[in-house]
């Protein structure tokens, strides 16, 4: 053992999530309501089955994210080799479009208000912020919300495609459950290695990958190298951002904004260890199905004195180590394997682990369905379950549904056996058995599931060793403006980058306190870069 | 690493940046260094965190963290500083949804009201006047008496053409139509509208006290809003009382029933998620795969509007097999004691068989003595009937203290089972109105043929016992019979086998554990015609397995939002009772019916509806003139009360014996009895945080088109009604609505997060603050402030237009009153009551002061609350010392309530939950009366302030206010009070009932839980059915996943994150049925109005039904219908009001009025709609 590395890692229990979406919009109010990310959303939570955000993010073959195996077994970029990339880094990358997210939109609300005396009441009729015209709204951030995917959509399904006729979209075969994601911080993340500028970074302190500001160039690479669709490019600074897991936050101590206000409380946040010399063997082994596997080979335990010692040589500080040893996360990952893995065959090795999801068994609503809470019928239950198997194994185990059921069996034994201690009867150790678990892990499964409190399911270290970033701004650099081939379809050819201190405070409150609403927003897609169009920047107001 | 050229590039090609890499350089690490990344912390900073929460009808009481730099609000988060609920149990943190997440954007947002408006037209007039020399009240007059004039402005309503004025003239104008409405037609023409105090206690009293103050009515919500389950007065004798979220954890059997917790109670959702880890079997019946679908255990796919056949079918199954088959100790002794199962019942002969006809009561058994008559009578083991504690003759007499109690001194019989036996008619409902035939044990009574209640029941439950006459199910599976769970397969669609099932399931789970299993109840069944039918089967299932007033038991019934817990402190502010009594508070349901007309739409007979074993008391009768008959009976208020200005009564000499002659002599008319002469009018009317034209109001349409006089989608419009019939429709509102839309005036209000108030909920236990995290913007002001502006103009205008007058104002009797006792044996009176009236002094020139001031009846009369009295006289001079006193005027020497934060600390000392003291003191009368001691209750030493609230959610305290226990180590439940310490309910029998023996229960054939459909539309309005290019869908209006309570829907950010304006969700074969695909704009029409909107296609949805979520105004993206060429309207253009005549009952024990607890619900479920595809160019202008 060599090299122990520190990360703070999610996982996110989907057998409590209700689609709330609260974690979105936080995360959007704190971090991207600003212009330049109107469409981004660093948090988004998915109905499945759904097409995602973007659409089809997980159709691989045509986004061609994260890493494969080449014909040697090594792992390489499925956007192609470096080689090949660096040659084309002027074309167009392979990546979505804005309809492919959503092309954002407002509406006329100042007619409420303002509409001269007219024939019918007046009304607010949406306008895209993109090309501030008339739009009819097609696509949003959240579509297929709720639907349960829906005839026109769910077939479209990338995980429905998959597993074809598994999924029967009719009302008495209905099912949903919600996805949220984040940026997965990976621990082999294929943005970085598709970064030409080296503007992306995994924090070696805590793991979290960064998008550095000043030395980002706008290349996009990491757009399509991002297999989740968690690097978002700011169509007005020309620069790549992501979700930064709330840094600013996490190293004082505080959870991320998604995890705080999260009132499923269905996220936990703890320190997991691995072994970062064995990262690319385990990404590489061959059989995607191994994967799930091979990560949680990765993972070391940090009671192992063994392991402490290796991480006290990698300077990893005590009371990492102490909140390690305290780490839902690591619990749920490694302890009661519940958690799993999002689309661990993107071989990035994502640090965003799932519980995955109980639902209503399927034929109660025609027969007389089982009993999900009756011991005996407990386990044949779970393939019957409304939500397929198959679906959550293409979403977490690359297909193998043996690690989905078995966590879903630990979830149902759970219940049953609390369900006797509720109605007064004996414990029956045999149900946990059944699953693989003793009285004591469910007793601690179920503390942490049910009960956890804040400082139980937010375990983070504060004591960084950790340098504060200076607040002066660096100005953009050259290689950026006005780069040959920068046309795409965020409006990259609106000329110099507009330096982010632009968002500060001020113009903000510029422009939510001027009297007047205006239609004039910069329109940044077809400006041709001279002058200054009104709207561009705030106007000065003697107050 | 894949080739040796890439490597080299990797290694060399971090093309801009040497860095630690990775030793294999695929992955880059970097430490420190991070100047780049200053935006993100930079934006993350902040100047201060300030504690607030959004505050109109939404029972989050979430309390946020508002974020501000610079003096801008940036955004907002959860608080996660909740009290701890315990240490074996999930705790409250953190609280919030995504609608309260996105709320700060409306701060800034171009749909935020900045100035006052008032319509352009009205304006120039107004100011025509006021140049031509006129003053305000005469100008004002002037305008308003003018037909052309009036008309001018009226038609253009909600047609924009708003012109910003100044606060001075706004509230000028404002004063003068108070003035001159006051004056002309009187203060009873004058009303307020704002729901839901509990969200934000100050910001609605202050209002509704300005309101009261002069005289004005207030009108309810909470039975308008069809949130009211009226089983619930009728069953438990309470308003709505109900256990926290966190008791959901403490259930071990969870129905959802109707209850889409997922999104309508988004913060507490997490305790029913996590009690399934503590082994809580979770049930949902809902008729679409709903988002709560997701955690059932089962999911019971229901017909809508059905439900009660599938709880009716359950209660067959308890019945027989854990009442007759076997019995249970627990079930039994809890009934016994608890319900009203054990009580007689008396026989009446009807057509040679007998009807259940009246509770026995101890006059019947020849006591004269006093509350004879509310006296109910039970069996004692010997045969012999016994009087117990308890019942309402009890409660208010002066032989009844002391045995106001649930002390029963015998065993009672709960059958009588085993001698005689009679045949009884009982009505049935499911297959058009006809009557099964089943027997009843009997003995005789004196001259009464009597039964018990829980005899009534086997046998409406159709639940045999050998030796019965009658018709009786064979079995389970018989489906003739009602109520088998053969029967309501075809009904509900639920199969029989699982109706047995669970219902079983419930018993057992109850039994096994005493009482925990829980219904949470939602307005998919609360909101139907008959709702409270639907309610009173499912209570019926917790009655029977003993789980009300336990904890983890009972209903959790969340629709809308009743509690305020600091209750006694906010009704004396709200209704200016320390000045003034009685305020004018009138039930909002046939307020609208009548005022907006829509009463001349129905064309049905009253009697339609009723059962073929009544008197047929209805017949040929229409429901306005029950309505009528309603108001003469003395059973419910009605504003106005006369066709003549009560100052005009109030100039006699005696005011209530002249205006008892005028009635008696029929010079004067109850104005409900022609609400279309213009004398009887509705003339100014305000509405505050609430968007009542865009949200609420059943028949939206009638309201436009008859209230306003503006334009409207009816298709065909009485030509004979009256149209726009108010003077003044006013407007606060932070945002722009369809009600600021239509206004004469808008008032810029501050939101939520630039104001102090108080919040509270029924979720949780806690009380806490609004704080301002900025003053209020542009010209914006609390509403607090804005009324204080509107009633200091008013003053000067009425001090000389008006002066001091003496306004006659009718008494209704009222429940938790002994005016509950008014009608004894719930007959309906054979003619006109002349009402009990009060005469009210209104010094017209010191309304501002007197808003401003707490006034000395808080002491010299006490703060009533729920039959019992605080009195306040320490509290009073506490308040002085620090809220300081008044120096000057009529209010010289009282406690000044000069601010929110006064008003707030009024609220929290003047409240039991808040204040000990007084909590003990109405547990010690309390005490007196059951001759129980309840001192164990409450703790004189607990007291919550303003800035206790201010610093954190504080946990409230036990109160006679509310019916359950509060304490640190237990979880909210209501009706413990009642259980545990033998307190009755506030019932007739004194206990919670199965059975109501009103003339008009009897009438409706609703005397025992009955299962009645949903109304059949059609058929009631005469129509065919068939419709060209269309289909015919039963049309709801769910609580939006995008816009409820404290979000609306035109919210940017909820509409980037849903479909971006209105829509309609249907299913994948009612959409191929008209070709409609997901996303085609389709519009939905009946003879109330049009909806256009896009259609959501989901094989979630079950064919015929589609869903247009709650509240989807017309102001966001919607276009001009292809039926009318006018806009389209909001979900509610379709609906319209239908009365129930029941839920007007008075007089009569828990069937008396009380604000807001028993009225007509504004119910909307029964509608059915066409819906088709529409041209899909859609044109806005």
């Amino acid at each position: 053992m060599t090299r122990v590395m520190a990360q703070i890692a999610m996982v996110m229990n989907l057998d409590k999530c209700i689609g709330c979406h609260t974690c979105s919009v936080t995360c959007k109010q704190a971090w991207t309501n600003r212009s330049g990310v109107e469409y981004v959303w660093f948090n988004n939570v998915e109905t499945r089955p759904g097409l995602g955000y973007p659409r089809r993010y997980q159709d691989q073959e045509k986004w061609k994210g994260g890493w494969e195996l080449d014909r040697k077994g090594r792992l390489t970029l499925k956007s192609g080799g470096r080689l090949r990339r660096l040659l084309s880094i002027f074309a167009n990358p392979i990546m979505p479009s804005i309809q492919d997210y959503y092309e954002p939109w407002t509406y006329d609300y100042e007619n409420l208000t303002s509409a001269p005396l007219s024939a019918d009441t007046p009304v607010a009729p949406p306008r895209s912020l993109i090309s501030n015209e008339p739009m009819a709204v097609r696509w949003s951030a959240n579509w297929d919300d709720d639907l349960g995917g829906g005839p026109a959509l769910a077939s479209r399904d990338p995980v429905v495609e998959r597993i074809g006729d598994r999924v029967r979209l009719d009302f008495e075969n209905a099912f949903m459950f919600y996805l949220p994601r984040i940026c997965e911080h990976c621990i082999n993340p294929a943005c970085v290695a598709a970064c030409p500028s080296g503007a992306m970074y995994k924090r070696s302190e805590d793991g979290i990958v960064l998008v550095d500001q000043d030395r980002c160039r706008g290349w996009r690479m990491c757009v399509t190298g991002c297999p989740y669709k968690k690097v978002y490019f700011n169509h007005k600074t020309g620069k790549a951002e992501k979700c930064t897991f709330c840094y600013p936050r996490v190293e004082v101590g505080l959870p991320t904004v998604c995890s705080e206000t999260c009132v499923g409380r269905l996220r936990y946040l703890g320190v997991i260890l691995y072994d970062a010399d064995r990262v690319t063997e385990a990404a590489s082994v061959p059989d995607d199905r191994d994967l799930y596997e091979a990560q949680l080979s990765l993972f070391l335990d940090p009671r192992d004195p063994e392991v402490a010692e290796a991480a006290a040589r990698s300077g990893i500080p005590d009371d990492w180590m102490a909140a390690a040893r305290r780490s839902p996360v690591h619990d749920l990952i490694m302890k009661y394997r519940i958690a799993l893995p999002l689309h661990p065959e993107y071989r990035t090795m994502p640090m965003v682990w799932y519980v995955p999801p109980l639902s209503p068994v399927v034929d109660a609503l025609a027969g007389s369905g089982h009993d999900g809470e009756d011991a005996g019928n407990l386990f044949g239950a779970i393939e019957t379950l409304r939500i397929p198997v198959e679906y959550l194994a293409e979403l977490f185990t690359a297909g193998d549904p043996a690690p989905v059921t078995a966590s879903l069996r630990r979830l149902a034994a759970m219940r049953a056996h609390m369900r006797r201690i509720n109605l007064g009867e004996e414990p029956d150790p045999s149900i946990g058995a059944r699953a693989g678990l003793t009285g004591d892990d469910i007793d601690g499964m179920y503390r942490l599931l049910a009960l956890a409190r804040y400082d139980e399911r937010y375990v983070i270290p504060t004591a960084y060793a950790a340098q504060p970033g200076s607040v002066e701004e660096i100005g953009c650099s050259l290689d950026y403006d006005g780069g040959p081939g920068m046309t795409g379809p965020f409006g990259e050819a609106s000329g110099q980058p507009v330096p982010v201190a632009i968002e500060t405070f001020h113009s903000l409150k510029q422009r939510q306190t001027s009297e007047d609403v205006t239609h004039e927003r910069v329109n940044l897609l077809n400006w041709d870069g001279k002058g200054v169009p009104k709207g561009m920047f705030p106007e000065k107001e003697d107050r | 690493m894949a080739s040796d050229a890439e490597n080299l590039l990797l290694k060399t090609g971090r093309f801009f940046r040497r860095v630690p890499a990775n030793d294999d350089p695929r992955t880059l690490y970097l430490v420190g260094g991070r100047e780049g990344d200053s935006f993100y912390r930079d934006r993350w900073s902040h100047d201060k965190v300030v504690r607030s929460t959004h505050g109109v009808n939404c029972t989050g009481s979430c309390s946020w963290k508002v974020y501000v730099k610079d003096g801008i609000i940036t955004w907002e988060t959860q608080q996660t500083d909740y009290p701890s609920v315990g240490p074996d149990r999930p705790e409250y943190e953190p609280r919030g949804c995504p609608r309260g997440a996105a709320f700060s954007w409306y701060t800034y947002s171009p749909t935020r009201v900045r100035y006052p408006y008032a319509r352009g037209v009205l304006v120039e007039m107004y100011r025509q006047a006021r140049r031509g020399g006129l003053d305000p009240v005469a100008a004002w007059a002037e305008i308003t008496t003018d037909p052309e004039r009036r008309r001018r402005y009226q038609s253009a309503r909600g047609k924009g053409g708003l012109v910003r004025i100044g606060w001075p003239e706004a509230t000028e104008m404002i004063a003068a139509a108070h003035v001159h409405t006051i004056k002309t037609y009187g203060p009873d023409r004058v009303a307020g509208f704002s729901p839901i105090p509990a969200m934000s206690i100050v910001s609605h009293a202050v209002g509704s006290r300005f309101v009261s103050l002069i005289g004005g009515t207030m009108l309810s919500f909470y039975d308008w809003y069809a949130d009211l389950p009226v089983a619930s007065p009728q069953v438990f004798g309470d308003q709505t009382d109900v256990p926290e979220s966190a008791d959901w954890w403490d259930a071990a059997y969870l129905v959802l029933w109707g209850a889409n917790v997922p999104v309508t109670r988004t913060p507490d959702a997490h305790y029913m998620a996590e009690a399934r880890y503590r082994g809580q079997k979770v049930v949902v019946v809902s008729p679409d795969y709903s988002d709560a679908a997701k955690f059932a255990d089962e999911w019971l796919a229901i017909r809508p509007g059905t439900d009660g056949a599938l709880a009716m079918a359950m209660g067959h199954v308890l019945l027989k097999e854990f009442f007759v088959d076997r019995q249970v100790p627990y079930f039994t002794d809890y009934v016994k004691r608890f319900t009203d199962l054990p009580f007689l019942v008396r026989l009446r002969e009807r057509d040679g068989v007998h009807v259940p006809d009246k509770f026995l009561t101890a006059a019947d058994l020849g006591d004269t003595g006093e509350g004879a008559e509310w006296k109910t009578v039970l069996m004692g083991p010997d045969g012999e009937p016994v009087v117990p504690n308890g019942s309402l003759g009890f409660r208010w007499t002066d032989s009844g203290k002391g045995r106001w109690n649930l002390r029963l001194d015998v065993d009672p019989l709960l059958t009588l089972y085993g001698g005689r036996s009679a045949t009884v008619d009982l009505p049935r409902f499911d297959d058009g109105a006809g009557a099964v035939r089943r027997g009843v044990p009997v003995r005789q009574v004196g001259e009464h043929l009597v039964t018990t209640v829980f005899d009534l029941m086997l046998a409406q439950y159709g639940v045999a016992r050998d030796g019965l006459p009658g018709t009786w199910p064979s079995g389970y599976d018989d489906p003739a019979e009602p109520y088998t769970p053969a029967w309501q397969e075809p009904i509900t669609s639920v199969p029989a086998g699982r109706a047995v099932r669970i219902a079983r399931e419930m018993a057992e789970t109850a039994a096994k554990t005493e009482g925990r299993f829980m219904i949470v109840l939602g307005a998919g069944t609360t909101q139907w015609f008959h709702g409270d039918t639907i309610y009173r089967a499912f209570l019926s299932l917790l009655l029977l397995t003993g789980c009300q007033g336990v904890n983890g038991g009972g209903w959790a019934h969340y629709v809308g939002q009743e509690k305020c817990r600091p209750l006694a402190g906010w009704a004396q502010l709200a209704g200016g009772l320390d000045w003034s009594r009685p305020p004018r508070q009138t039930p909002g349901t046939p307020y609208w019916y009548l005022h907006t007309d829509q009463w001349r739409y129905d064309r049905f007979d009253a009697g339609e509806l009723c059962s073929p074993l009544g008197p047929g008391a209805f017949n040929g009768l229409h429901t306005a003139d029950l309505v009528a008959r309603a108001v003469r009976s003395g059973w419910m208020p009605m504003a106005p009360a006369f066709d003549r200005n009560p100052l005009e009564l109030g100039e006699a000499e005696d005011p209530v014996e002249f205006t008892r002659r005028e009635l008696r002599e029929g010079r004067l008319r109850f104005a409900a009895e022609a609400p279309d002469d213009p004398r009887n009018w509705p003339r100014v009317l305000t509405v505050w945080r609430s968007n009542l034209l865009g949200s609420s109001a059943k028949g939206n349409e009638y309201f436009l088109h008859h209230l306003l006089g503006a334009g409207s989608n009816l298709p065909q419009p009485d030509p004979d009604a009256p149209r726009g019939k108010l003077d003044l429709l006013l407007s606060l509102d932070f945002r722009m609505t369809s009600t600021t839309l239509f206004s004469d005036i808008v008032l810029p209000a501050a939101t939520w997060y630039e104001k102090h108030d108080l919040s509270s909920t029924d979720m949780h236990p806690f009380v806490h603050a609004f704080n301002p995290a900025i003053d209020p913007p542009w010209e914006t002001r609390t509403d607090f402030d804005a009324f204080h502006a509107i009633a200091a103009r008013f003053s000067e205008l009425a001090a000389e237009h008006l002066g001091v007058c003496r306004d006659v104002v009718v008494v209704t009797p009222q429940h938790d009153t002994p005016g509950e006792t008014a009608q004894p044996g719930g007959r309906e009176p054979d003619g006109p009551v002349v009402p009990d009236l009060a005469v009210v002094e209104r010094d017209y020139g010191a309304v501002a002061g007197k808003m401003a001031t707490l006034g000395p009846l808080a002491e010299k009369l006490g703060l009533p609350v729920k039959g019992v009295v605080f009195r306040p006289d320490a509290e009073v001079e506490w308040l002085g010392h620090s809220n300081g006193l008044a120096h000057n005027g009529s209010t010289r020497g009282r406690p000044l309530l000069d601010t929110e934060a006064k008003a707030c600390e009024a609220v929290l000392a003047l409240s039991g939950v808040s204040n000990g003291r007084l909590a003990l003191q109405g547990f010690a009368q309390l005490a007196e009366r059951t001759g129980t001691d309840l001192s164990e209750l409450a703790h004189g030493g607990h007291r919550i302030v303003f800035s206790d609230t201010q610093a954190r959610p504080v946990h409230v305290a036990s109160s006679p206010e509310w019916s359950g226990k509060e304490a640190h180590d237990r979880r909210y439940s209501p009706f413990t009070i009642n259980v545990e310490n033998g307190k009755p309910w506030h019932t007739l029998t004194g206990r919670m009932h199965f059975f109501l023996d009103h003339d008009w229960m009897h009438e409706y054939g609703e005397a025992l839980p009955v299962y009645r459909p949903p109304l059949d539309i059609a058929a009631l309005f005469g129509e065919d059915g068939q419709v060209q290019g269309g289909i015919v869908v039963r049309y709801l209006t769910p609580h939006s996943k995008w816009s409820i309570h404290s979000e609306y829907q035109d919210n940017l950010i909820m509409l980037s994150l849903s479909r971006g304006g209105p829509t309609v969700w249907m299913s994948v074969e009612d959409a191929s049925a008209i070709g409609v695909a997901d996303n085609d704009w389709v519009e939905a029409v009946n003879r109330n109005g049009v909806v256009v909107a896009r259609a959501i296609v989901s094989h979630r949805m079950p064919a015929g039904t589609v869903y247009v979520y709650h509240a989807q105004d017309r102001v966001v993206d919607v276009p001009l219908s292809e039926r009318t060429g006018r806009r389209g309207g909001i979900h509610n253009s379709l609906t319209r009001v239908l009365i129930k005549p029941t839920h007007m009952i008075g007089a009569y024990g828990q069937l008396s009025f009380a604000f807001n607890y028993l009225g007509p619900t504004g119910n909307q479920r029964d509608e059915i709609t066409v819906i088709r595809r529409r041209s899909q160019e859609v044109r806005y202008q």
